[in-house]
């Protein structure tokens, strides 16, 4: 591999003085966070436009005449719109607003698979997936009597494309993939798989949290059917996310919560479901977060995903070649495709020891099975320390993780 | 906080008493005889084990072992365990239990037990209660100790 040098490649170093949180010391070090495959940290720009909402601009949405409830919908639509843009959906019908991705694959999961699952049916995952990608579809294959079944991995962290692609039979009706793995940063080729999935006629999820803060999306280049995503991983707030479906294929799909707001007209014997994308959302929604997220969505275009895009994967490499010189460093994940995430063990340490000592140090990174217990079962693993990098990392992160992971092996020595 | 006492900080946690348990932990294996057994799991670090005790008729615990993983500190709070329990009575390990977990969760170092017991060996969890975090870890023998003495077979959870 080739040395990276110590430098930016480009120019969104700038970021990282709109990211308030960072400028802060922890446990008397300067905070160096990298956690943003957890959560990511937010821009002054998301903070404000969340506060703004709250201080002038606070009503219910899509129910008063009045303006302040005409500001909001104003707000929380225009963030629909922004998103749209942001993944290259055919129309804002298609983007539901959720909670998260989570809520985005068990929407699917009880109304797209639960009433067309039959026994004998299967839903297909990879070994790669992390536990909301999962539990879902394990629910769902309970409730219908239909099997959940699993592509294995390489040692590389890379999902076995041979094994995949001889799962994906006549009785596979949905396959649920990640567009980036969490834990092992392995990213999927998706338009290939995507392809292969639609040969056979299998309609295709993608869990996304991973990939959108830090790359182009582009759901309708991809080819899939669903496309699952957070807020708070692409550096807007916690609560708010989205679900991105084929209108055909939503327009079919009962609703999967009732309530208020997801109707046209209700009386005791009949109800009429809301237009799209309305249908799915029931009950006063997450206004205030999903306006932050519009402001998360305009902060990254500003920047640019492109751009992003580099910066990170600089930085990854960066981040790679220097803990390939931490003696007794063992790398975890190491596929040809790799996004901004990097686990790894330190001799015989244990992930959480590791953590601590790192954190006495000013170092946030995550530690243990990362919602991915079948990963770290494929390894043999309790648990990994995976450090994630954001588009506000730079080099003197990475040195620092260095200098604390050369202190925890002196603690342990 | 400054460098000093931040290092000062970590070398309380990973005491050298901490560090020998976790690398050599004592009576580490099943015990072919065990009467009581529970099983501990801290679902948040994935820490697991199982802890076994022998207890005879005179309700004394006669041997205690345990095996398992998880980090250093919870493998060397359940080394030390196995070590403090042994030639106790039932009521006398249960009563560590207590004060274990009050000991971590509380500034107080002993508070009020019903019977005195030296736990000196114990002092080295201390450091543990300035990380919030990593109480779980250091209670996780304790919790299952507890479950193994008030049922035969049992699991415990820090949850």
């Amino acid at each position: 591999m080739s040395q990276p040098q110590a430098t930016e490649t480009n120019d969104i170093a700038y970021c990282r003085s709109d990211f308030p949180a960072l400028h802060q010391e922890v446990n008397g070090s300067p905070l160096v966070y990298l956690d943003s495959a957890a959560s990511a940290q937010q821009p002054d720009a998301v903070i404000d436009a969340v506060a703004r909402y709250h201080r002038e601009d606070h009503a219910n949405v899509h129910r008063g005449v009045h303006t302040l409830s005409h500001r909001a919908t104003e707000l929380y639509e225009g963030a629909r719109d922004k998103l749209v843009n942001f993944i290259n959906a055919a129309s804002r019908a298609e983007i539901v607003h959720t909670s998260g991705t989570t809520e985005s694959i068990n929407l699917v999961a009880q109304s797209y698979c639960r009433p067309i699952l039959q026994a004998g049916d299967q839903v297909l995952i990879t070994w790669l997936e992390h536990h909301s990608n999962i539990v879902p579809w394990q629910l769902v294959c309970e409730q219908t009597g239909a099997e959940l079944i699993v592509a294995p991995i390489n040692d590389r962290g890379e999902v076995d494309r041979d094994e995949l692609r001889a799962l994906m039979t006549e009785r596979v009706k949905l396959l649920g993939i990640g567009h980036v793995s969490n834990a092992l940063g392995t990213i999927n080729p998706l338009q290939e798989i995507i392809a292969e999935a639609k040969q056979q006629g299998i309609t295709v999820l993608v869990d996304g949290a991973q990939a959108v803060p830090h790359m182009t999306v582009d759901v309708q280049a991809l080819g899939c059917d669903f496309y699952a995503f957070s807020s708070h991983k692409m550096i807007g707030p916690t609560g708010a996310g989205v679900l991105w479906g084929r209108e055909a294929l939503l327009e079919v799909m009962p609703p999967y919560k009732g309530g208020g707001d997801m109707i046209l007209e209700v009386s005791f014997e009949h109800t009429v479901f809301n237009e799209l994308p309305y249908k799915f959302e029931a009950g006063t929604p997450n206004i205030s977060g999903t306006i932050g997220l519009g402001a998360a969505v305009d902060y990254l275009q500003s920047v640019g995903m492109q751009n992003i895009f580099e910066h990170e994967k600089h930085l990854h490499s960066y981040m790679v070649s220097k803990l390939q010189q931490v003696d007794g460093l063992h790398l975890i994940g190491t596929a040809r495709d790799q996004a901004c995430v990097q686990s790894f063990r330190l001799n015989d340490i244990h992930p959480h020891d590791l953590g601590t000592i790192l954190d006495h140090q000013g170092v946030a990174v995550r530690t243990g099975h990362h919602c991915a217990m079948p990963v770290m079962q494929r390894f043999g693993l309790p648990g990994t320390t995976r450090a994630s990098l954001g588009l506000y990392n730079n080099t003197d992160d990475v040195d620092q993780l260095i200098v604390a992971l050369e202190k925890a092996r002196q603690v342990f020595a | 906080m400054n460098a000093t006492a931040d290092k000062d900080e970590l070398q309380q946690l990973y005491r050298e008493t901490i560090l020998d348990h976790a690398r050599k932990p004592r009576n580490f294996g099943r015990l072919a005889k065990a009467t009581h057994t529970a099983e501990g799991i801290n679902p948040l670090c994935g820490d697991k084990l199982h802890l076994y005790l022998t207890i005879d008729e005179n309700e004394t615990v006669i041997e205690a072992g345990f095996e398992g993983s998880g980090c250093a500190i919870s493998m060397a709070s359940a080394s030390l365990l196995t070590e403090t329990v042994s030639n106790l009575s039932v009521a006398e390990a249960d009563a560590c239990f207590a004060a274990v977990t009050q000991r971590l969760t509380q500034s107080a170092s002993d508070g009020e037990l019903v019977i005195k017991l030296d736990l000196s060996s114990l002092k080295a969890l201390d450091g543990v209660r300035a990380h919030p975090s990593r109480i779980k870890c250091a209670t996780l023998a304790w919790h299952a100790l507890h479950a193994a003495l008030s049922h035969s077979q049992t699991s415990a959870t820090t949850e």
